[in-house]
């Protein structure tokens, strides 16, 4: 295998990787606020398509980007509304926003299929580029850095500061919060909206740097892996970044063996990144104690303030 | 183990009021949910310095107006003076800068969290977490609440969970501090380093409103009492000049019943319940391990189990329940039966019945209708509730009013969820639901835990009536003068031990308290002691 080669598996390792890392990251903080939004595969698919339409009509790809996260963070709001204001269960909203976001999105998209857009060129970073290795890792698209930016911004915020203390208590117990006199109905919709916004950027991922066009259902399944990621990461915002990579080198990996023949049937490779997941998801989960401590207790329960 | 008698001690120095104008004065506060006036027109005067006591049946509004004055409700009439002034108090945290602070009943705190986390949530303002640590550490010195900064809460006990919540309370300086039956989650010995806690706050002028509904511990530490009754004010005394049977009588309105337990228990009756050599190992690392436990109940009697919370009074219950099953079978036998490897259903079916000591989540589904909840433990009791496998709603929703009348559950609607009566009415519920069954064995722990003291009494006659028409009854207490009330005999339970049971008649709670502290030694020697003095 040659150097080059190398290079190229690693760098669509990171690119499979991306899009996941967003929208987990995205997701793990609206987990922690005590939100399950099961509608990140609609955000998603809605980020993809207006990122790619705005993208297309502007010739702007940075306009595309800033679509895409205000087309998610539409969606997120919608979902806010419906299950933080108006009480509904959280688990059919998210489902009914996934089916939501799929169908307005084909819908949307009708006339951009098999249209060519333009990918968003990498950015080099002087010096470090020219390392041998690991100097892929400095000729990246923006978006990445983006991606990598965020989870550790994520990972400060949640436990180096006040607002990030306030998000995992309401995710623990919003009654103890609302006693102590925080508003859990604004911090939730709050994380939902990030949520939302995170969606729309691993939507615009795909649609503008993985594979620059849209295609229908383009998101296939990956706001699903998504939600799965931040389990297997026990909400840790580091863990969940080592489980995208994970899940991204796998179905990488899995497609270069296709390619060269090896004995395996492809059927079984095509479903060796699920089985890789659920293996480390299942090894990980043995630290009873620590998904404890990480398991937003409030997940998924909704919050009436009596009055 | 030191141990420890709630009540039996005295503090020293009178209990004076101090005299000085009011810190807080509440005046005419009502609070309407919709027709219903939850508080009417209540007058209430704190004064710096005092612990003032607020004492009330379940559902006398106690809650309501702790609530108001903590900015979590707003009133619908009437005002609040602070030092004098006119004041409103839109939020918790609005009185927390007023100076108020208050421990909940059910805690505030987040399990996930450590301690200081806990705390700084608390705070408006934002200092390092280090410099907060600090702070704790110095607090928890000097009030005797000791206190590690980095604990996580979920791995504390309920004790030291709240003494994080009146750390938490204390950082804030507050003036006056409201505390919501501060003590029915603890052991004797922690409430006494509570009240040591409270006499050192006050010393320093800081008031505390003080709900409680055991009138012994507020006869012995609060300076004065307001009593309310179906929201209204209806007396204010000195608790140290009262009779507990006093206060309990003006709470309740009606003189609160004694116990009729005319009809001695019957003797050389047969055994229906009886534990032999039974032992367990510690079900997880926190458990007590239960070691050679021997008990007889024969019919007509009560028999209580005394002793410090977590001892294995829980391990006791779900030996006996058929929550956990022993390898042997006639480590337990209910009839004469041996049932100690048989579960839960098999043993009501011998016709034991049994109440747990948490009624929410576990002797009750909170979400679930009074009649779905009576489904829960009656389904293969013979009540007819299943017809070839469907439920009988009717039969169901009939039973759950025939238990609700008899035990005098008071609801909102006919059929409403178990979780959302008040404490006390549905521990009237849940012991209704098995006396109602009239089952030959009773295993009933803590049977009037946060229950006000007409429902109290209730549960308590029933028990007694229940054995003296010639059913087994075993309760299984940690408050002692409930032991000595309604029990024909009594053992105590330490470190998984059960010591060889006694007859109460004569036995005073000294002597319980002893055997408590002198557990795991065999009781023969002292036996003559105790009886001589």
């Amino acid at each position: 295998m040659t150097g080059l080669m190398l290079e190229g598996i690693l760098l669509t390792i990171i690119t499979a990787a991306t899009p996941l890392l967003f929208a987990s990251i995205g997701e793990l903080v609206t987990e922690r606020s005590g939100v399950l939004n099961l509608g990140v595969e609609g955000m998603m698919a809605m980020g993809a398509v207006i990122g790619f339409a705005v993208a297309h009509s502007t010739g702007n790809i940075a306009l595309g980007v800033v679509g895409a996260i205000l087309a998610g963070m539409a969606m997120a709001a919608l979902f806010g509304v419906v299950t933080l204001i108006f009480v509904a269960n959280q688990v059919a909203s998210g489902l009914a926003l996934t089916l939501f976001g799929l169908g307005l999105s084909g819908l949307i998209g009708d006339a951009f299929v098999g249209v060519p857009g333009a990918g968003l060129a990498r950015v080099s970073i002087p010096g470090l580029s020219d390392l041998p290795v690991v100097g892929l890792l400095f000729r990246l698209d923006p978006l990445t850095y983006l991606a990598v930016a965020i989870t550790i911004a994520v990972s400060w915020f949640l436990f180096r500061m006040r607002g990030g203390l306030v998000l995992r208590a309401v995710g623990d117990s919003h009654v103890s919060a609302h006693a102590l006199g925080y508003s859990v109905i604004r911090v939730r919709f709050m994380a939902v909206l990030f949520g939302g916004a995170c969606s729309g950027l691993a939507g615009a991922y795909l649609s503008l740097v993985y594979t620059p066009q849209w295609t229908q259902a383009m998101t296939a399944g990956r706001g699903w892996i998504a939600l799965a990621l931040v389990v297997f990461g026990t909400w840790l915002p580091g863990r969940v970044a080592i489980g995208a990579l994970l899940f991204g080198g796998v179905s990488i990996l899995q497609l270069h063996a296709q390619a060269l023949g090896v004995g395996v049937p492809s059927q079984f490779l095509s479903a060796l990144p699920y089985l890789t997941t659920v293996i480390v998801l299942v090894i990980i989960s043995r630290n009873r104690a620590l998904v404890r401590a990480n398991t937003p207790a409030a997940l998924g329960q909704s919050f009436v303030p009596d009055r | 183990m030191e141990v420890i008698l709630a009540g039996a001690e005295t503090p020293a120095q009178s209990r004076q009021r101090p005299d000085s104008p009011p810190l807080l004065h509440a005046t005419g506060i009502t609070k309407m949910f919709g027709a219903f006036k939850a508080n009417d027109g209540i007058d209430l005067a704190i004064r710096p310095g005092e612990i003032h006591a607020l004492l009330g049946e379940n559902g006398a509004g106690k809650s309501t107006l702790v609530k108001i004055l903590y900015g979590v409700l707003q009133p619908t009439e009437g005002r609040i003076l602070w030092k004098g002034q006119p004041v409103g108090i839109p939020s918790p945290s609005a009185a927390r800068k007023l100076g108020i602070g208050m421990v909940f009943q059910h805690f505030s705190l987040f399990e996930a969290l450590t301690v200081v986390e806990n705390i700084a949530l608390a705070l408006s303002d934002r200092k390092s977490r280090s410099a907060l640590a600090r702070e704790i550490e110095q607090i928890s010195v000097e009030y005797g609440l000791p206190l590690n900064p980095s604990s996580v809460v979920a791995d504390l006990s309920v004790g030291e969970r709240q003494r994080v919540e009146i750390v938490r309370c204390l950082l804030q300086n507050p003036e006056l501090i409201i505390m919501d039956e501060p003590t029915s989650v603890l052991t004797p010995q922690e409430a006494d380093d509570l009240f040591v806690t409270l006499d050192k706050l006050t010393a320093r002028g800081c008031a505390v409103l003080y709900i409680s509904h055991r009138l012994e511990e507020v006869k012995r530490i609060c300076h004065h009492a307001t009593i309310l009754r179906h929201g209204k004010v209806v007396s204010e005394c000195d608790p140290q000049k009262e009779t507990a049977a006093k206060l309990a009588t003006m709470m309740v309105g009606v003189e609160v019943r004694k116990l009729s337990s005319d009809l001695p228990p019957p003797q050389n009756t047969r055994t229906r319940l009886s534990v032999t050599d039974l032992s367990l190992p510690q079900p997880h690392p926190f458990a007590v391990a239960l070691s050679h436990i021997s008990l007889e109940v024969k019919a007509g009697e009560v028999m209580g189990i005394a002793g410090i919370a977590g001892n294995g009074q829980g391990e006791l219950f779900d030996a006996l329940s058929g929550e956990r099953t022993c390898d042997r079978a006639a480590s337990v036998s209910i009839d004469g039966k041996p049932c100690g490897n048989s579960g839960v259903t098999a043993r009501r079916r011998l016709g034991a019945a049994f109440v747990p000591e948490e009624r929410l989540g576990h002797g009750a589904v909170p979400r679930m209708r009074l009649s779905d909840n009576v489904l829960l433990t009656r389904h293969s009791t013979g009540d007819h509730l299943l017809r070839a496998g469907v439920l009988d709603t009717d039969a169901a929703r009939q039973l759950a009013d025939r238990i609700s009348r008899s035990f005098d559950v008071r609801k909102g609607t006919p059929d409403p969820e178990a979780g959302s009566l008040s404490g006390g009415n549905l521990q009237k519920f849940v012991v209704g639901r098995e006396i109602d069954r009239q089952p030959g064995v009773l295993v009933v722990s803590q049977p009037t835990w946060g229950v006000d003291a007409g429902a109290a009494a209730i549960i308590r006659q029933a028990l007694i009536d229940l054995a003296r028409s010639g059913s087994a009854i075993l309760v299984i207490s940690q408050d002692l003068d409930e032991v000595l009330e309604i029990a024909d005999h009594v053992a105590v339970i330490s470190k998984g031990h059960l010591s060889p049971s006694r007859p109460t008649s004569g036995l005073t709670r000294e002597e319980i308290g002893l055997l408590m502290g002198g557990m795991g030694e065999p009781l023969t020697a002292d036996r003559g002691a105790l009886h001589a003095g």
